[in-house]
């Protein structure tokens, strides 16, 4: 009797709570998708959304923020590939130095880290201009703690040592072994960490608004004083990019799972 | 599969195979060693930690640039401890909101396929809102409760319910905490999911076959295996609501309830000639809080790790 009621007791709780907490989430989404195509006179329209192509700032925003993810994601796979390998293979007693740098940003507030930024990118302007881009300064820290983590999983999914032994004493440089030997062997990791970073640079709204730079999220936001419509289309836009880029992220991580169930 | 590389081994055995190094002594070579690291820890040094010693310094120095506790003492007063006890309670109501509900929709996902869609697709939507919603999740709000809301115009239309009947409630601390919840609950289940996906099906197989009930099975095995993972997890989300700007920035454009937005008051320049470095002292407290719990966040990790191999 009880083998019989408990996995149905359990069914019915599971699909309770799947109900109910789907609804509080989805609810907001359907209020955006209803609210963005409101019409005049309670008709339906989807002028609001064409509106996103037609207003060259919103677009012009758009744009940086992409570019911003792109570079963001390069700078900090520049910046750790090569000097978690090293670290690994030549350096281990510089391992919890790293470690900890790259978690830092996790206990640091993002509006915290601007005001320390602030006289800092003073500098970065004078010397480099006041382009949007220099914001990948800014961004290649805040997602140090994601690409740390996924290219630390990678690494230590390969057998590094033997692989780099083999390839040095097969003539190989260093930079060799960096490019064809590790790179494609944590390609997976690479991108795994590639996909947060451009979730989270798509995402990001403190720094940039602070900073005084039009990044896609500044621009939605000051939408909002002026067309509400257009500014909840472009928020839901967003929205479902960085869930289509997450979801892609979950098949990419398989593989890896796949053998952490093996182990288990 | 396979097993991490011994990461001492690597240090004799890389050098064996560069002989190309080993005709120019054991000093140039670590010299060339740590030479690999140097743009890493420039490029650290620069935008994370010299930023950060900027803002702790600051907290200590007067406008002239001398040693002074009367930043670090304004914090203890006023609007400035207001805010700092409103953000501590908004933090810890979500956290705890975010914890429980976050757990049940965790074990309702972590009883289902591990590869099925229903998972996969909670997982990618509660990393969007956990960590990147930021403002959309702003306008999402005002889109659902805000003035001409889809929600409000249907209470409204339908059945005479003015959901403002109180005021501007949710470009204020109730509003916060609602729309908070809301990166909240997903975080809790990017968190907490890895911790019941530790839980043995065997404990509950021989739990069962010794005729213990759900009930029995949760008060004297799922609880206690979890308890350590929940209360780590309860630290974390507090952390993660006080830092949190951007929803509140998108929401509340007057008036600043709590610190982060305080801290924008002296950013753009909304504040006093001569006290920029109280915004940093406020930030030297951000820190001191988020540290601790991610401090005693840490700590739990470490115990709770016995339970996850």
């Amino acid at each position: 009797m009880a083998a019989v009621t408990r996995p149905t007791g359990r069914a019915v709780a599971r699909f309770v709570i799947l109900l109910v907490l789907g609804a509080f989430f989805l609810l907001p989404l359907v209020a955006m998708a209803e609210f963005s195509t409101r019409g005049a006179g309670g008709t339906r329209s989807l002028a609001s959304w064409a509106a996103i192509v037609d207003d060259p700032d919103l677009v012009e925003a758009i744009l940086v923020s992409v570019q911003l993810a792109v570079t963001s994601s390069l700078v900090v796979l520049a910046l750790l590939v090569p000097t978690m390998t090293w670290i690994r293979l030549r350096l281990p007693a510089l391992r919890r130095l790293v470690e900890f740098l790259c978690l830092l940003p996790v206990a640091i507030p993002a509006i915290v880290l601007v005001v320390g930024m602030a006289p800092l990118y003073a500098w970065v302007n004078y010397f480099l201009g006041d382009s949007p881009l220099t914001l990948t300064f800014a961004y290649a820290v805040l997602v140090l703690p994601f690409a740390y983590r996924a290219i630390d999983a990678g690494l230590s999914a390969i057998d590094l040592t033997t692989l780099a032994e083999a390839a040095r004493g097969l003539g190989a440089s260093w930079g060799a072994v960096l490019l064809r030997v590790v790179v494609p062997n944590i390609r997976t990791a690479l991108l795994g960490a590639s996909l947060l970073s451009v979730a989270l640079v798509l995402g990001e709204f403190t720094i940039a608004s602070l900073l005084n730079f039009d990044t896609l999220q500044v621009r939605v936001n000051l939408l909002g004083k002026r067309d509400a419509g257009v500014s909840i289309a472009v928020s839901l836009l967003s929205l479902l990019i960085a869930f289509a880029l997450l979801f892609l992220l979950s098949f990419v991580g398989r593989r890896r799972r796949d053998t952490a169930v093996e182990e288990g | 599969m396979v097993a991490p590389a011994p990461v001492t081994t690597a240090v004799g055995g890389g050098a064996k195979a560069s002989p190309r190094h080993d005709n120019r002594g054991p000093s140039s070579k670590s010299f060339l060693a740590w030479l690999v690291v140097v743009p890493f820890l420039a490029y650290v040094g620069t935008f994370l930690v010299y930023p950060t010693a900027l803002v702790l310094a600051g907290s200590f120095q007067d406008s002239d640039g001398g040693f002074t506790l009367a930043n670090l003492a304004d914090l203890t007063r006023g609007a400035y401890l207001r805010a700092f006890l409103r953000s501590v309670e908004l933090s810890a109501i979500t956290a705890l909101l975010g914890a429980v509900f976050g757990a049940l929709l965790s074990w309702a996902v972590a009883v289902g396929d591990r590869e099925g869609l229903p998972r996969r697709a909670v997982v990618a939507g509660a990393g969007v809102l956990a960590q990147f919603g930021g403002v959309p999740l702003a306008f999402a709000f005002l889109a659902t409760i805000g003035f001409q809301g889809f929600v409000t115009q249907f209470l409204r239309d339908s059945f005479g319910i003015d959901l403002f009947a109180t005021g501007a409630w949710l470009f204020e601390l109730p509003g916060l905490t609602l729309v908070y919840t809301f990166f909240q609950i997903p975080l809790m289940v990017i968190v907490f999911l890895p911790a019941l996906d530790g839980l043995r099906p065997q404990w509950r197989e021989a739990m069962d076959s010794l005729g213990g009930s759900s009930w029995t099975y949760w008060r004297h095995v799922g609880g206690p295996v979890l308890m350590p993972a929940f209360l780590g997890a309860l630290l974390l989300l507090f952390a993660n609501a006080f830092s949190a700007y951007a929803t509140a920035a998108a929401l509340v454009s007057q008036g600043s309830p709590i610190v982060p937005l305080q801290i924008r008051g002296f950013l753009t320049g909304e504040v006093l000639l001569g006290r920029e470095n109280l915004g940093k002292a406020l930030g030297l407290g951000m820190v001191v809080v988020v540290g601790v719990a991610m401090g005693l966040y840490a700590v739990v990790q470490r115990r709770f790790a016995r339970w996850q191999r």
